[in-house]
């Protein structure tokens, strides 16, 4: 367990490093996500591992973490009346864009890279 | 008795406001299992009873954020720890990485520009603009990016939160509507605009699905946080 929580935490450690030293647009968690990943293909890390295990564990409860940041909602609600249209339509109008252009996107090149003739081979599970 | 000394130390302790998030948090998973809609998120739960304690108790939500401050400091290391269904689902890029990373670019894109450009053009603040920017996005990482391009980040949780539980809710009568049926691309629409969220719904629908929503909303992850900088740099 031990093992996983330094792995996380020096993943994490680094890439708030990097972003700080390069002013990289990045947030450093998602550069130490980068690092782990590379980490666990470059090792072939199992489901058995420490890393994996603690991870899991972090990511089931990954709703509870941010509550403490949602709960900032109470400091914007009037903000959020007045520009309740705004949010409203953009939260609901970039939702249904960006649903169909991933999903018609994928078909198409899928389709195309299968032949063109319309199939789509199915996974095998 | 020292009751005075005692209530003094509970105003001031943190403990009585972890207990109680902790435990909404909980109420909230129980509430789930019971019901299992996908409208009854933990989190959504979590933080209607966490705000109405702050409102009751007259905390401002300063006092709240440094009392729970041991549960935002998890965020790290969860974002960090998105790679582990990366790296689960890795193989299955394998012949099929053009169309999703060229799909969730492209999804990226549009996800992020229609947003900015909708809340601008209805007359929203451009602090809003930059907080709907990255709410696709898992919500740590739509927190962070939010942070860093000036948007308000307690929002950018809400509108996460939001959009995930909308897309959990209706996103596969959309998706069928939109004439998708492929399960990959079904997986990786919604995990693209709903992360997490839609993700477990996805996993709910089919296990192909949920795979690939997973895949989607690491790879979204990343891919944002790259578009991102360019579309605030044009937009704003």
């Amino acid at each position: 367990m031990i093992v996983g929580v330094l792995w996380l935490l020096g993943c994490e450690l680094l890439g708030e490093v990097l972003a700080r030293l390069t002013d990289a647009p990045i947030p450093g968690p998602v550069i130490g996500m980068v690092l782990l990943f590379a980490v666990l293909r470059w090792r072939k890390v199992g489901d058995d591992s420490p890393v994996v295990r603690v991870g899991d564990f972090l990511l089931a409860h990954l709703q509870l973490f941010f509550v403490p940041a949602g709960a900032g909602v109470l400091v914007y609600l009037s903000l959020l009346r007045r520009h309740a249209l705004p949010v409203v339509v953009g939260l609901l109008g970039s939702w249904v864009l960006a649903v169909a252009v991933v999903g018609w996107t994928v078909v198409l090149l899928a389709r195309g890279r299968a032949g063109g003739d319309g199939a789509v081979p199915e996974e095998i599970e | 008795m020292r009751f005075h000394q005692t209530w003094a130390w509970l105003h001031t302790s943190p403990l009585p406001w972890l207990l109680l998030t902790v435990a909404a948090y909980e109420l909230g998973r129980r509430i789930r299992a019971r019901t299992g809609h996908p409208l009854a998120q933990p989190v959504l739960i979590t933080l209607v009873v966490v705000c109405t304690a702050i409102e009751l108790t007259g905390t401002s939500y300063a006092d709240y954020r440094s009392a729970t401050s041991l549960i935002a400091f998890f965020l790290g290391p969860a974002t960090v720890a998105l790679a582990i269904p990366l790296h689960r689902q890795a193989h299955r890029l394998r012949g099929f990485a053009v169309p999703m990373l060229l799909g969730l670019l492209a999804g990226a894109i549009v996800s992020t520009t229609s947003g900015v450009l909708l809340v601008k053009a209805l007359g929203g603040s451009e602090a809003l603009a930059r907080t709907m920017g990255p709410k696709s996005t898992t919500t740590p990482v739509a927190i962070a990016l939010a942070d860093r391009f000036d948007g308000i980040p307690a929002l950018a949780a809400v509108f996460a939160i939001l959009v995930g539980t909308f897309g959990a809710v209706v996103g596969p009568t959309v998706l069928s509507l939109l004439r998708i049926r492929e399960r990959r691309a079904r997986g990786l629409a919604l995990g693209a605009v709903s992360h997490g969220i839609g993700t477990s719904r996805a996993l709910h629908e089919d296990p192909v699905e949920g795979a690939f929503a997973g895949l989607s909303m690491g790879l979204t992850a990343l891919i944002t946080c790259l578009v991102l900088p360019v579309v605030v740099a044009v937009l704003l």
